[in-house]
Order: C-alpha cells, then sequence, then structure tokens
C-alpha cells in the first residue's frame, strides 16, 4: 500500500518536472497551474506514504536511505510551497523539482524494506535529529535553486543580452534575499541538528562525538555556511558570489547526504 | 446593414493633415452630432487621437456615406476635399471588423503594442453611446474588439516589453531591484533626457532623490523639481555610497564617473548593487566600471540594443496577435448573420406554435368528453389568437427598416429566441 503511494508520488513528481523544464521553454499561466496541481498531488501521497510507514514502522520513516532521501524530498517540496506562497516567484519550480525528482528516483531504486531499528536507536532523538536535519538541508537545496537562478539572472544583466529567461526570471534583489533567507533558516537547523546528533550519539552510544564520516562531512557542512554568512555580513559578498558559494555548500550537503554512505563507512546507516 | 470605417491613420496622412482633422473638445460632439444626421448613416462613433482620426459607422449604402462622409471632413475642417483623396481609407464589412481589431489590439499603432489606443477607443464609443449615436451593431463590435483587445494582451507578450530608452531602464532596475520605492537615485547633470529617465523612475516609486549639477544653482532647482535634494558636484562620489540608482549626462567630454570613485564606493556600501545609467554622447561613465562586482552600467548604446530587440520581440508577438484576430473575426461573422431577421421570424413562429400546440393538448386533456367540434372551435381560437400576437411583430421584422437590426435583437431577448446561447460571450 505504502508502495503504491510513493510510486504514484513519484509519478506526479516526474510529471511536474516534466512541465517545469517545458516551461522554461514557453510558459503561460496554465502550465504553471497544471504544475502546481501535479506537485500538490503528488506531495499529498508523498505524506501519506510517509505517514504510512511511520505507523508500520512505529518510527520516524528516516531510517535507511530510501527514507531519508523521500523524507528529504518531502522537505525540499514543502519548502517549495511555503517559497512560492511568501514570494511568487516564477520558474523556481523549473529549478528545484529536478532536484526533488532525481532525489526521489533514487530513493525508489534503493532497497525499501522497513528498517527494524536496534533498541539503542529507539528514541524521539531520532525524529528531532533527522527532522531538524533534513529541514536545514531542504533550505540550502532551494538556496541552491535560488542561487543557479541568480547566476543566470545576473548573467542576463550583466552581458546585456536581455533575451532567454530575462524577463520570466524574478529580479537579481529578489532571487539575493531568497538565497540569503534560506540559509539563515538552513543554517540553524543544521546546528541544531548536530548538537541533538552529539546528545543523541551521548545518551545511545555514550559519546558525543565519534569521527564518524557523516559527523566530521556535516561539520565541514556546516563551516561552509557559516562562511556563507560571515562574509556577506562582514566584506558584503552578496549576490553573484553568495550565489555561488551556495551551489558549493548544495554540492557538500549532497556528497554528506549520498557520497559519504558510497565511498565511506560510520554508523549513520545513510 | 453595412459596417464601415472610414478615417487617416499616421501611415497614410502627415501630422499637419491628422491636426486638421482632429476632433478636439466641442469639436468632437459638433462633428459627431452632423454625422449622424447623414440620412445614409444609422450608426457612428468618431475617434480622434494624434495618430489618428477614424469614423466607425453603420451605413445603408457604402459609397454614398462615404462620398458624404467625405464630403462633411472637407467643410468641417475647411480643407479642399482633393487633399483627402490619398490619406482617406475606406473599409467595409468585415474588413472594417478586422480593422477595428485591428486598432483595438495595438496592432495598427505607431509603436504596436502600446496600451494607450484600447481606452482611446472605449472613451469614443462610450461618448457616441451617451449621445445615442451608436446601436445595437456598433456597442456590440466595441463590446467585442475590447475583448479581442484584452485576448491579444494576455496570450501573447505584445505589449510586454519597454520600446523607449527610459522605459527600458525602468524596467531593466526592476529587474535588479524589484521594487523601486525604497531606492535612493542621484541624477548627475541635467541633460534633457536624464530628465525624463528621472521622471519615469519617480513615477515607479524612486522618492530618494539626489542632484549633482556643475553649476550648483541649476542643480538646485532640478533638486526642487523633484522634490529632492542638491549635492555639490565634488561631492557627488560620497553620494555614490548611499545611491542605488544612478543616471549620468553631464555634458562633459571625458568620464565623470571613474572606476576607481564606483570601487572606493562599493566598498563603503559593502556591495549593494547599483544600476548605472549612462545618457551622455560621449559617454560620461568610464565602461571598465560594468567589470565591478554588482554594478551594471548600461550606456546609451546598450539601452538601444534592448529596445531593439523588444521590438523584434513585439513584431514576433505581433503574428500571433494576427491569428486570434482573424479568429475572433469568425466569431463576429457568425453573431452577424445571426442578426438577420429571417431566423428570428422562424424562430418567433415556432415558439408560437409550440406553446400553442402544448396548451390545447393540456387542455383536450382536462376536458376529455369534449366534441369533435368543439374541438375544432377551440383550436380555431388558438391559432387566430397566436397570429394576431405574432402578427405585428413579424410585419415589424419584414419591413426594412432603420432599425430592423435593433428589433430583431429586441424580439430575440423579449421572447427569449437565443435558446442556449443566452449568456454567452
Amino acid at each position: 500500500m505504502e508502495t503504491i503511494l510513493f510510486e504514484l508520488a513519484l509519478t506526479f513528481y516526474f510529471a511536474a518536472t516534466i512541465v517545469c523544464v517545458l516551461e522554461l521553454f514557453k510558459g503561460t499561466r496554465t502550465t504553471s497551474r497544471i504544475m502546481f496541481s501535479l506537485v500538490a498531488a503528488g506531495f499529498v501521497l508523498h505524506t501519506l506514504n510517509i505517514v504510512a510507514r511511520y505507523f508500520i514502522s512505529g518510527h520516524m520513516p528516516t531510517a535507511n536511505m530510501h527514507e531519508a532521501s523521500s523524507f528529504f524530498s518531502w522537505c525540499i517540496v514543502l519548502l517549495f510551497f511555503f517559497l512560492e506562497y511568501r514570494y511568487k516567484v516564477g520558474l523556481l519550480g523549473s529549478f528545484i523539482m529536478p532536484v526533488v525528482f532525481i532525489m526521489m528516483l533514487t530513493s525508489s531504486m534503493l532497497p525499501r524494506r522497513i528498517e527494524q531499528l536496534s533498541p539503542v536507536l529507539q528514541s524521539s532523538w531520532l525524529m528531532i535529529h533527522t527532522v531538524l536535519a533534513f529541514v536545514g538541508d531542504a533550505a540550502f537545496a532551494m538556496a541552491f535553486g535560488a542561487g543557479v537562478m541568480y547566476l543566470m539572472q545576473e548573467h542576463y544583466v550583466k552581458s546585456k543580452h536581455l533575451g532567454g529567461l530575462f524577463r520570466r526570471l524574478p529580479s537579481l534583489q529578489i532571487l539575493d534575499e531568497i538565497n540569503y533567507k534560506l540559509i539563515t533558516i538552513g543554517f540553524p537547523f543544521l546546528t541544531l541538528a548536530i548538537i541533538t546528533g552529539a546528545i543523541w550519539a551521548e545518551n545511545a552510544l555514550g559519546r558525543f562525538w565519534r569521527w564518524d564520516p557523516k559527523e566530521v562531512w556535516s561539520l565541514i557542512t556546516w563551516f561552509i555556511y557559516a562562511l556563507v554568512l560571515h562574509v556577506r555580513l562582514t566584506l558584503g559578498w552578496r549576490g553573484k558570489r553568495a550565489a555561488i558559494l551556495s551551489i558549493l555548500g548544495f554540492c557538500v550537503v549532497l556528497f554528506t547526504f549520498f557520497g559519504v554512505n558510497l565511498l565511506l563507512k560510520g554508523y549513520h546507516s545513510f | 446593414m453595412k459596417i464601415v470605417v472610414v478615417g487617416l491613420n499616421h501611415k497614410t496622412a502627415d501630422v499637419e493633415l491628422r491636426e486638421k482633422l482632429a476632433f478636439n473638445g466641442p469639436r468632437l460632439e459638433e462633428g459627431l452630432l452632423r454625422i449622424k444626421e447623414i440620412p445614409e448613416i444609422r450608426e457612428a462613433a468618431i475617434l480622434s487621437t494624434c495618430n489618428r482620426v477614424e469614423i466607425y459607422l453603420q451605413v445603408r449604402d457604402v459609397q454614398k456615406a462615404y462620398a458624404a462622409v467625405k464630403a462633411f471632413l472637407a467643410h468641417f475642417f475647411e480643407i479642399r476635399i482633393e487633399s483627402l483623396d490619398s490619406s482617406l481609407y475606406l473599409h467595409e464589412g468585415m474588413t472594417a471588423v478586422k480593422h477595428i481589431f485591428r486598432v483595438a489590439s495595438s496592432l495598427d499603432s505607431m509603436v504596436v503594442g502600446e496600451p494607450q489606443i484600447l481606452g482611446q477607443l472605449k472613451d469614443a464609443f462610450d461618448f457616441a453611446l451617451e449621445r445615442k449615436a451608436t446601436g445595437v451593431l456598433l456597442n456590440r463590435l466595441l463590446k467585442k474588439s475590447i475583448s479581442v483587445a484584452k485576448r491579444v494582451r494576455t496570450e501573447t507578450r505584445i505589449a510586454e516589453n519597454a520600446v523607449s530608452i527610459s522605459f527600458a531602464a525602468v524596467e531593466l532596475a526592476r529587474k535588479i531591484f524589484t521594487d523601486l520605492s525604497g531606492k535612493s537615485f542621484l541624477l548627475l547633470g541635467a541633460g534633457e533626457m536624464a530628465e525624463l529617465a528621472a521622471k519615469h523612475m519617480m513615477t515607479n516609486g524612486v522618492k530618494d532623490i539626489m542632484v549633482a549639477n556643475r553649476t550648483y544653482e541649476r542643480g538646485c532647482e532640478l533638486a526642487r523639481e523633484f522634490e529632492g535634494r542638491p549635492v555639490r558636484f565634488e561631492e557627488f562620489p560620497d553620494a555614490l555610497v548611499h545611491t542605488d540608482i544612478v543616471i549620468c549626462s553631464t555634458g562633459a567630454s571625458t568620464f565623470v564617473l571613474r572606476r576607481e570613485h564606483m570601487q572606493k564606493a562599493m566598498r563603503e556600501r559593502k556591495q549593494k548593487p547599483v544600476f548605472i545609467i549612462d545618457i551622455s554622447v560621449p559617454r560620461n561613465v568610464d565602461p571598465a566600471i560594468n567589470d565591478l562586482e554588482n554594478v551594471y552600467l548600461y550606456d546609451v548604446d546598450d539601452l538601444r540594443g534592448v529596445v531593439d530587440t523588444n521590438i523584434t520581440e513585439r513584431q514576433k508577438e505581433a503574428t500571433k496577435a494576427e491569428t486570434i484576430v482573424e479568429e475572433e473575426i469568425e466569431t463576429f461573422r457568425k453573431w452577424l448573420s445571426s442578426l438577420d431577421s429571417v431566423p428570428t421570424l422562424i424562430a418567433l413562429r415556432e415558439k408560437a406554435e409550440a406553446i400553442r400546440r402544448d396548451e390545447l393538448e393540456r387542455f383536450f386533456n382536462r376536458f376529455p368528453a369534449m366534441g369533435e367540434k368543439e374541438r375544432k372551435a377551440v383550436e380555431g381560437l388558438a391559432s387566430s389568437i397566436m397570429n394576431k400576437l405574432i402578427h405585428a411583430p413579424t410585419v415589424a421584422l419584414k419591413d426594412e427598416a432603420e432599425d430592423r437590426d435593433m428589433l430583431t435583437e429586441v424580439i430575440k431577448r423579449l421572447y427569449n429566441l437565443n435558446g442556449e446561447d443566452d449568456g454567452k460571450e
């Protein structure tokens, strides 16, 4: 049952992604309305899937890679809706839905078994730690999307070739503002995720910090975003530089999320 | 029943002639009433703008009406009738409809896509309607023209791109800053173009305005005009720190705003973006400034380039708009043919027949014992009431009277003969 929900959600996200990409070439009010309905439908099914897994397993469904990337995508879509509501940014979907779809596709190819958590890990820290981590990561993903859009728009304005997406992309100021806001949201979440992770590790495993690769890379991510915020406030690294940094930052986030599991071994099962 | 457009526009007549033929102020009312008095003409509306003078008519005989209007124009504006020969155009029937649709959609304008024309057309028809110069046909035509224009506006991007340099500057500023209301603005020098651009910025919400001019007094004067504050010319590099938009037009022969100025200012304003528009020729702003981060410099040629691409863009959109116009002409043609009175006559008779049949059936069901003779009598009675009731409207519809179109429309509405077509459009 929950698998069907997942497949359906994936299908809707896929359709939405196609519409999003088409929208880059020829956007009308109708295409964006269709895109929204598709994403919304996918999101509802996706939510049901996550709730179902929660009740079947009895814990937050973020216990393996399949669940984690699914939940990661869910957080991105949630934030996407929020941003659309708040800023009504055209084309944001075209830059973020492909990320969601690829993440969901990856998730769909990973083993979907429902994990039996070892008793040491069974605590409400699981939910607190992972939700914080993924909301933070989702904010970084959106900042990445806004960063890419900024670089495109900046290129149009700077080079004085006002063709392509110039008209439909939002203004530089809005894109920069969104980028900055998202990082100021993502950063405290990441910080809290690291802290709660440490507390959980202390409770369950007896040590706050074990230099597990996931821990190390999370710390690197933390330093990168701390740097992004710091140079912005002190040196005025805004706009283009902030956009580039947030794109780099998200690459590190992705490596921490996928790469560490594939290349390095640690006790984080995802 | 023919729709006709008689007129001239920027393509057929030079400004001198257009000026002479302008229906200004009281002349409009007088002219409209005089045209309406021409016996050939049933409905009339006059559109008079600086680029066109057009008279929309519903007439009985096209050639007679055209000759009469032409003579009227020559007489009314005291010009020789021959001077109208080459510039006056005449469109009739569906060509006229197409022309009005194209005018309303701004496809016939000097600057294709400019939005004012629709409002002017609306005003022209409102004016005529208030003076009872228009009727069913022209009113319907105007309504349709507005809806065509709106469709063109929403389905194409014909009006989206700025086609003047100062509008292009505002458009760019919006793509850098979104909302201009919180932005500060420095006017460097006092050229005419710069003033125009400054005015556009102001109407788009820029409030905090500084003026730096070589002669301080002139700067003060301008500052008063824009409700801004004057800055001494030597001090403008300091003002840059608090300026988001700069318009430069000093008439100097060298670079006034140099790279070092901007570099220093950018450091101090923590890299907040700056949009610089250099309208001066020769240029007053070092083009190397555009290489600085978060500084966007456009000179006159750049802006002209933007405008040129926008114009090509509009022309592309215009072809899409023409297709829409063609589609809409088709729906209007259908409506026109429905105006013809014959179908209405048939519909009226059918409706009456249906009522008669229904009522007789109900009556006979209630009195089944009725004899054949009585039945015949009742049927005869019903028929004669029906025939007498529809006789007068039938005669009126068949008559080639002046107001037949209106009557047809009225009868259709009174007897609800449109059926499911009601409420459409």
